[in-house]
């Protein structure tokens, strides 16, 4: 398991490095002179001054690549034009919120993803089946925004049940957080228990048309034994590498569905700076959620090789 | 890391029956003519291919049967529910006929998505053959690539939008940048098993070139995951390009597309809901027929097609 875990932890260093590389090389691509992107149109020449002087703009490319690693390394990302905080703490405020309902979904997503996936397989080709995967497949096909769009006219609209946005800490008030929460929510989970379902229901049948499954049943072992003992076992192995992935667009969808739903996360917030034009902050967040994605999928590869001891063998 | 396209391919109907063709008939089949017939037996394919269909020919048909411009301001009519007044979908905020705007908003989609699709047909093939075959670069451009899949689609998408501004070629240059890594990814997988292949060492023996054999021996044997992925990523093309103009990040209006529609329908959710619902139904016909598209070429073209680890 150290091992794997080693492996999986300098391989992400190439993967950082690159990243960062990219998200420095993006600033650079603003048509002009991005000072006075940056600035804006009201921005005074000394203004302007300022802020070159500020990104090191008119020193050489390499000085400017060395002058942000080096405050990279320091932790610093620069300052927030919008917010005119230090781009560091605002994500490190704003990206919890995002990770909280990202977990929300992927709990929504784990269970009825999971159950739909494995009920459809073991029922194969039934009505059941069939349903579940009507389901799936509206699941992958409708955006999330609109999927909110709706919610919102009928919970909150028409049944008043849930409120129309808005965001209660978690820490603060469960039962608010959840009230506020669960339209988000679903609208991220939708998609992924979509995805989840048809992945674990191929993986599933799979499985189950392995020799030792029919072996397990031969030696007369009843049914439900084998089905949680030795296909569930085995099928959720390449499912558990499939969370990454649901992790990376839950954040990813959580930028439309932070928005509609104005919750004051990473989404809502690169969104509005975007939209304002407030490049350290884009960069910065960008970097730091990239970062944390890269984490989350170390500690997936060591999960992997937790729950499958092949991985854990081989490559020790 | 696999992309959210490889997992919807490794997706549902992968135990759907393929009928071997047992007839014998006197006349040759081609591989080609095979392939069509099955398809067209395909269930959910042809389902696919009508809603696609719907699209398409109300895409390409615009001027002719939407021929109100669909820019054209018009107050005294606003807010009319669809059917009203003549207006087929109703109108919006400023009383142009939703009818246009959506029906124009899917030729923007379909123009888009094509677009993503051809880009990422024609790099997603040269990074992942290259990286494939010629493996000295290979490390390079997959260090590369797995950086780029790093990034939260949607994010980096938008992060480039930010840089290069909005607008319609900016938003398709973006979701390519994001999407063919993914696709390179897939072409490389394949080009690593054909290179080995007997028939590959035999063409290298025979002292065929690398251009020769890429293009006669290795490329059309990896086709069939490609363009199962590209059917994907055409709905995905679609729904990305639509949440960046709902983000306000796509083509600017007053152009119509079909996030921008939403977004602007969106303060008008209870007072006029027909503005978001029916460009987002329209959204996820186009998506959800793409998605049976490509689940029925999977089945066909590549049954044995499943999540590579």
């Amino acid at each position: 398991m150290w091992g794997v875990a080693r492996r999986s932890i300098l391989g992400s260093f190439p993967v950082l490095l690159i990243v960062s590389l990219i998200t420095f090389g993006l600033m650079r691509l603003i048509p002009g002179d991005p000072s006075a992107a940056i600035g804006g149109l009201s921005a005074t020449s000394e203004q302007l001054a300022l802020i070159r002087l500020e990104l090191g703009l008119d020193e050489p490319f390499v000085v400017q690549l060395a002058l942000w690693y080096g405050e990279l390394l320091q932790g610093n990302l620069g300052r927030s034009i919008m917010m005119g905080q230090d781009v560091l703490q605002v994500t490190m405020i704003r990206l919890p919120v995002t990770i909280a309902l990202s977990l929300y979904a992927l709990v929504l997503t784990l269970l009825l993803g999971l159950a739909s996936g494995i009920l459809a397989a073991l029922r194969q080709n039934t009505v059941i089946d069939q349903l579940a995967m009507v389901f799936a497949m509206i699941g992958i096909s409708v955006p999330s925004f609109f999927l909110g769009l709706l919610m919102i006219l009928l919970f909150a609209v028409h049944l008043g049940w849930l409120p129309t946005g808005g965001y209660i800490p978690l820490w603060q008030d469960p039962i608010g957080w959840l009230r506020t929460s669960t339209m988000p929510a679903l609208s991220l989970a939708l998609l992924q228990m979509g995805l989840l379902a048809r992945i674990t229901r191929s993986t599933m049948l799979e499985v189950l048309r392995q020799d030792y499954i029919r072996t397990a049943r031969a030696k007369g072992l009843p049914r439900r034994l084998v089905v949680v003992k030795h296909a569930l076992t085995n099928a959720l192995i390449p499912i558990v590498t499939v969370v990454g992935i649901i992790i990376s667009l839950s954040i990813s969808g959580a930028v439309v569905v932070e928005s509609l739903f104005s919750i004051p996360g990473m989404g809502q917030l690169l969104t509005q700076a975007v939209l304002n034009r407030d490049y350290p902050m884009v960069q910065g967040g960008l970097l730091v959620t990239t970062a944390f994605l890269v984490m989350v999928n170390i500690l997936i590869d060591i999960a992997y090789a937790i729950l499958d001891p092949r991985v854990r063998y081989e490559r020790s | 890391m696999n992309g959210p396209d490889t997992i919807l391919a490794a997706g549902a109907a992968d135990d759907a029956p393929l009928e071997e063709e047992f007839e014998i008939s006197a006349k040759r089949q081609s591989p080609w003519r095979m392939t069509v017939r099955r398809l067209f037996r395909h269930r959910l394919f042809l389902m696919g291919l009508g809603l696609c269909s719907i699209i398409l020919v109300a895409g390409m048909l615009a001027q002719l049967i939407a021929p109100v411009d669909p820019t054209r301001l018009a107050m005294r009519w606003k807010f009319r529910s669809p059917g009203m007044d003549g207006f087929i979908f109703g109108t919006d905020n400023f009383g142009r006929s939703l009818w246009s705007r959506v029906i124009w908003g899917a030729q923007l989609s379909l123009y888009i998505g094509f677009s993503v699709v051809a880009l990422n047909a024609v790099f997603g093939t040269l990074i992942g053959a290259s990286a494939g075959y010629f493996r000295r670069i290979d490390n390079a451009l997959m260090r590369v690539n797995d950086a780029l899949m790093a990034f939260p689609a949607i994010l980096l998408a938008i992060a480039i939008t930010a840089v290069l501004g909005p607008s319609t070629f900016n938003a398709i240059l973006a979701l390519s940048i994001v999407y063919i890594p993914r696709t390179a990814r897939i072409v490389r997988a394949s080009v690593i098993v054909l290179r080995e292949m007997e028939y590959v060492q035999a063409a290298v023996a025979a002292g065929a070139g690398h251009w020769r054999i890429l293009r006669r021996h290795i490329l059309p044997n990896a086709m069939a995951p490609l363009i199962v992925q590209l059917s994907f990523l055409f709905g995905f093309a679609v729904l990305s390009e639509a949440t960046l103009s709902f983000l306000g990040l796509g083509a600017v209006p007053p152009t119509p597309t079909w996030g921008n529609i939403m977004a602007e329908g969106r303060q008008y959710l209870v007072e006029a809901p027909w503005i978001i619902t029916i460009p987002g139904i329209a959204l996820m016909i186009t998506v959800m027929g793409l998605n049976l598209l490509g689940d029925g070429l999977r089945d066909v073209l590549d049954p044995r097609l499943r999540i590579q680890q």
